[in-house]
């Protein structure tokens, strides 16, 4: 079996981004007992999952952290799990924080992959996006961290905002390339619920571009990146090389076993997922009574593991096991469905065209009886 | 004989006709108060929820009034809609008064008007009841003024009544007494009883509503149907109390019930005269009429597996509906299925919520149509109730529609729109009526294909609730018919074919499409949706396809939630029909004779 990933979630901004939904407290004041409730929390799981060979470090901005609380942090992973020697330690982090001594303190700390929420490299964008940092504090990071040695870089963008305009985009990911990072992530702006952004949408401002530019954005990025040699292996995600693939983020997509450790955290394994209660203050009161923060489980059923083999697998380059597909309808559709150019399959895998990709939200319909 | 009095309520809908029946059911302590139920006359879950009644129903009613003398008040319920008039006429039928129920905050409304006429064709002693006296917005002044002037009757005797709050009811019951004539007839003549209902018991057979007119019947005698011939041996006889009171006879003047055996309500026939078989009456009763089918439908299941079990589900609901009639039918696009005939479309409306809601079936129900005619050039004559029995074009000599003759009852104010609205429905020889100041009666021929889908519905909206509408069916007339074929993606799909006039054709094929339109989803390709007539595309419309859907994040908390909708949208998907590799909802069938947007 492969190896399982672990998640930790650290829930703490400098201040709320207006179009992000991960759960987060604009304020660093709950730090210290976070921490002790989460390393409780590492007691409580020990052997189930035997052992990781990835561990990301999300939020949140972990990289708020000071070096004492990250290396507090660190001690206790390790000490808690067995990490295989060749893991992928990733860290978000924040570009105003990569100063040279937070560089140095995640390399001493055993971290091998950064990825720096840059968003844009247009000051415009940044401003619109609620980015408290330039375009200079990124390049500046980059550079750092390139220098410290880090050989697994990866990158958040967003796009496709009111406005924006083709070209821009293109120079904030040509501006990307000319640091040559290992991993890009291209997200298209979504206004999620419970968001500034939703709420702007609600008062009748036009946050969305429409679908027909979102299409062209899609596959404008796509382009763009694989032109100049990056795999398009996510629906936003892109790899310098196969090696360079988010490891972890591909277990979610592979019902590979994860466990999330934190705040509003959801771990996988055997069929089963279950998930954290979401607020910091209720975690660390749970915690620091010995109890359980897990607020709520699901155990799949055969039908639900394959609607989510099937619509999971849709959103990667690696598809999903042809087994997946039962019944004459879905056979039947699969056939009409590379017709279409939407897949391509062979003997073992179903795997979706980048037109595939675009409907990835519709296709598992046509495909799961 | 004479302290029997039966009478009916007759109000527009909402007006409060259930609960007035309520309260005087409570009143004549028929039932305890701790055991009741609201609205008990209306039985059937629908009814409640529409706020009409469906089938009639009786109930004898003791009362004894101020002065010590005991009555027994049949009320009789009637149907409250065009489709089931007849149904009515045979309730009035058999009463010799009504209350004319009004609502104090509303007025007199069309439908008032016209429940009156009918009251007023059977020369029934009439009772105004100005109801909802407690409602802040209560004007019983000018209310009283509508009766006088609207209705023409003697505004002084409306009785103020509140029925909720329960007010006014005694004196309801002592006009019930004092105005309404008791029932006429000898019990010493022959038997000649009025057949007004029929419903279905599960474990005694058809149980037969009716108003005994002349003789007596008692158990073991046999009886026999005017309209057929057709003998039974009674089993049972006995009245209508909250459930059913055997007695040893029924006479003259009475209402109630007959058991003998019948199997389903289908060989009984509202408004059929029922005497007995060794000494009949000379004549039946006046006014009775075979009730046929108008407009004609197909009813498929979504899932073709489920075809055995809409079968069972039709046989069960036959047994208390005389007025469904089917037949098995098939459609390329939708496999097996009924063919089925209904009075109107409220009654198709029903049937189809009825199987449903209470035999759990998924259907899809076809374009409704009138039967039409075709006379072909060898002369043979045929009649043609679904578009896939169309003939080839070819071979027709003429086409033949049926006619109806609608009567529209209107304040003046709205004439010009209900004229437009009837001369689009292609409504000829027109003729007008003034009842009253203020009000007029406009009369159309129009064919009834242009009427059974929303006419009535426009009607309302054009004259804001104010237009009642009731027809009666004329002849059939020629016409110039021709088939209009829907094709999806190319492909023909059967069950969406109509007959239509030629003329209209083009603009019943827009709106077809539009509405098709309005009800496929997108899906990942283009659709395009095409009316043609004899193999000429006449309007298309298309249906353009999702160009991006998916959403730039997944990770360890979203799978749930994805998830999640997607079991939802397998559902929702699930109620649609698949025509070749295009999901079409149930709703989309019947929306293609719809000529609005929802």
């Amino acid at each position: 079996m492969e190896q399982a990933g672990l998640y930790l979630h650290i829930p703490f901004c400098r201040s709320k981004c207006p179009y992000c939904d991960f759960y987060s407290l604009a304020s660093g004041s709950l730090i210290q007992v976070w921490l002790d409730a989460v390393l409780s929390e590492m007691g409580q799981y020990r052997e189930r999952f035997g052992s990781f060979d990835t561990l990301y470090l999300g939020g949140g901005t972990p990289s708020l952290l000071s070096e004492s609380q990250l290396a507090r942090l660190m001690q206790a992973l390790f000490h808690h799990f067995h990490f295989d020697p060749r893991s992928e330690i990733t860290i978000e982090t924040n570009p105003r924080d990569l100063n040279a001594e937070k560089v140095k303190t995640l390399k001493k700390l055993a971290i091998n992959r950064v990825n720096v929420g840059v968003q844009s490299f247009d000051e415009g964008a940044l401003s619109f996006l609620g980015r408290r940092h330039g375009p200079g504090d990124a390049m500046e990071a980059l550079s750092r961290l390139r220098t410290a040695g880090f050989d697994n870089l990866g990158m958040d963008l967003i796009y496709g905002f009111p406005g924006q305009r083709m070209a821009c985009w293109l120079e904030t990911l040509e501006k990307a390339l000319s640091f040559k990072p290992e991993h890009v992530s291209c997200y298209q702006l979504t206004i999620e619920k419970g968001t500034a952004f939703w709420r702007m949408k609600e008062k009748g401002k036009p946050m969305s571009v429409g679908e027909k530019t979102e299409r062209e954005f899609f596959v404008e990025t796509s382009d763009f990146l694989t032109g100049r040699g990056y795999i398009h292996y996510e629906v936003s995600n892109f790899a310098r090389s196969p090696q360079h693939v988010c490891r972890h983020n591909e277990k979610y997509w592979h019902h590979v076993p994860y466990l999330g450790l934190g705040p509003s955290a959801h771990s996988f394994l055997g069929g089963r997922r279950w998930w954290n209660v979401r607020s910091v203050r209720n975690y660390c009161r749970i915690l620091k009574s010995g109890k359980s923060p897990i607020a709520g489980q699901e155990t799949l059923t055969r039908e639900q593991m394959n609607l989510e083999s099937v619509a999971l697998g849709l959103r990667t380059c690696k598809g999903f096991d042809r087994a997946e597909i039962r019944g004459s309808a879905a056979r039947k559709n699969l056939a009409d469905l590379e017709k279409m150019g939407l897949l391509r399959y062979d003997e073992n895998r179903v795997m979706p065209t980048r037109e595939g990709f675009l409907l990835a939200e519709h296709l598992p319909l046509y495909l799961c009886e | 004989m004479k302290n029997i009095r039966n009478f009916s309520i007759i109000a527009h809908i909402d007006h409060g006709k259930s609960t007035l029946a309520d309260r005087l059911i409570q009143k004549t302590g028929l039932v305890e108060a701790r055991n009741f139920r609201d609205q008990i006359l209306d039985n059937m879950d629908i009814e409640r929820e529409r706020g009409i009644t469906i089938k009639s129903q009786a109930i004898t009613l003791p009362y004894i009034n101020s002065d010590g003398e005991a009555f027994e008040l049949n009320l009789i319920d009637t149907p409250g809609h065009v489709d089931f008039s007849y149904e009515v006429s045979r309730a009035l039928a058999s009463c010799e008064g009504v209350l004319l129920l009004v609502d104090a905050s509303q007025g007199v409304e069309a439908q008032t008007v016209a429940n009156l006429y009918a009251a007023m064709e059977h020369d029934l002693e009439i009772i105004p009841v100005i109801n909802k006296i407690d409602l802040p917005a209560a004007d019983i002044e000018k209310v009283k003024e509508e009766i006088e002037v609207d209705l023409g009757l003697d505004s002084d005797l409306a009785i103020l009544c509140s029925a909720k709050e329960g007010t006014g009811v005694e004196e309801i019951l002592d006009a019930i007494t004092e105005l309404i004539p008791p029932p006429e007839g000898s019990r010493d003549d022959p038997l000649e009883a009025l057949i007004f209902d029929a419903h279905y018991d599960p474990f005694r057979g058809t149980i037969v509503s009716c108003r005994v007119f002349s003789g007596k019947l008692t158990a073991g005698e046999t009886i026999r149907f005017m309209s057929n011939n057709a003998t039974h041996k009674v089993e049972e006889v006995g009245i209508f109390r909250l459930d059913r009171e055997p007695k040893k006879e029924l006479s003259a003047g009475e209402v109630g019930y007959i058991i003998s055996g019948i199997k389903t309500v289908s060989d009984v026939h509202v408004g059929d005269t029922v005497t007995l078989d060794t000494r009949p009456a000379p004549e039946p009763l006046p006014g009775f009429k075979e009730v046929k089918p108008v407009v004609f439908s197909s009813i498929y299941p979504i899932s073709s597996d489920d075809y055995q079990s809409l079968s069972e589900a039709l046989e069960k609901y036959k047994l208390n509906d005389a007025a469904l009639v089917y037949q098995k039918d098939s459609s390329v696009a939708l496999g097996v299925g009924f063919r089925c005939g209904f009075l109107g479309m409220l009654h198709l409306e029903i049937v189809q919520e009825r199987l449903e809601r209470e035999f759990g079936q998924s259907l899809i129900m076809t374009v409704p149509t009138v039967r039409y005619q075709f006379v072909l050039n060898n002369g043979e004559k045929i009649r043609v109730d679904n578009p896939m029995d169309y003939p080839d074009p070819t071979t027709i000599n003429k086409g033949l529609e049926p006619f109806i003759r609608a009567s529209i009852m209107i304040p003046e104010r709205y004439m010009g729109v209900v004229m437009d609205l009837c001369l689009d429905r292609r409504g000829v020889d027109s003729r007008f009526n003034y009842p009253s100041p203020g009000r007029i009666e406009v009369q159309f021929d129009m064919p009834l294909g242009e009427v059974i889908y929303d006419f009535y519905d426009k009607l309302k909206t054009v004259t804001q609730g104010y237009g009642s509408f009731d027809y009666d069916l004329l002849d059939y007339r020629e016409s110039d018919l021709v088939k209009m074929d829907i094709l999806v993606n190319g492909e023909k799909v059967d069950a969406l074919s109509q007959i239509v006039f030629r003329e209209k054709g083009r603009s019943r094929a827009l709106q077809a499409c539009e509405r098709l339109r309005e009800e496929i989803p997108r899906h990942m390709f283009k659709i395009a949706i095409q009316g043609a007539v004899g193999g000429n595309i006449i309007a298309r419309k298309t249906i353009s396809p999702f160009r991006k859907d998916v959403t730039a994040k997944c990770y360890g908390g979203d799978i749930t939630r994805k998830r999640k909708l997607l079991e939802k949208q397998k559902k929702g998907k699930k109620r649609m029909k698949m025509i070749g590799s295009i999901s079409i909802p149930q709703s989309a069938f019947v929306a293609v004779l719809r000529s609005e947007s929802k």
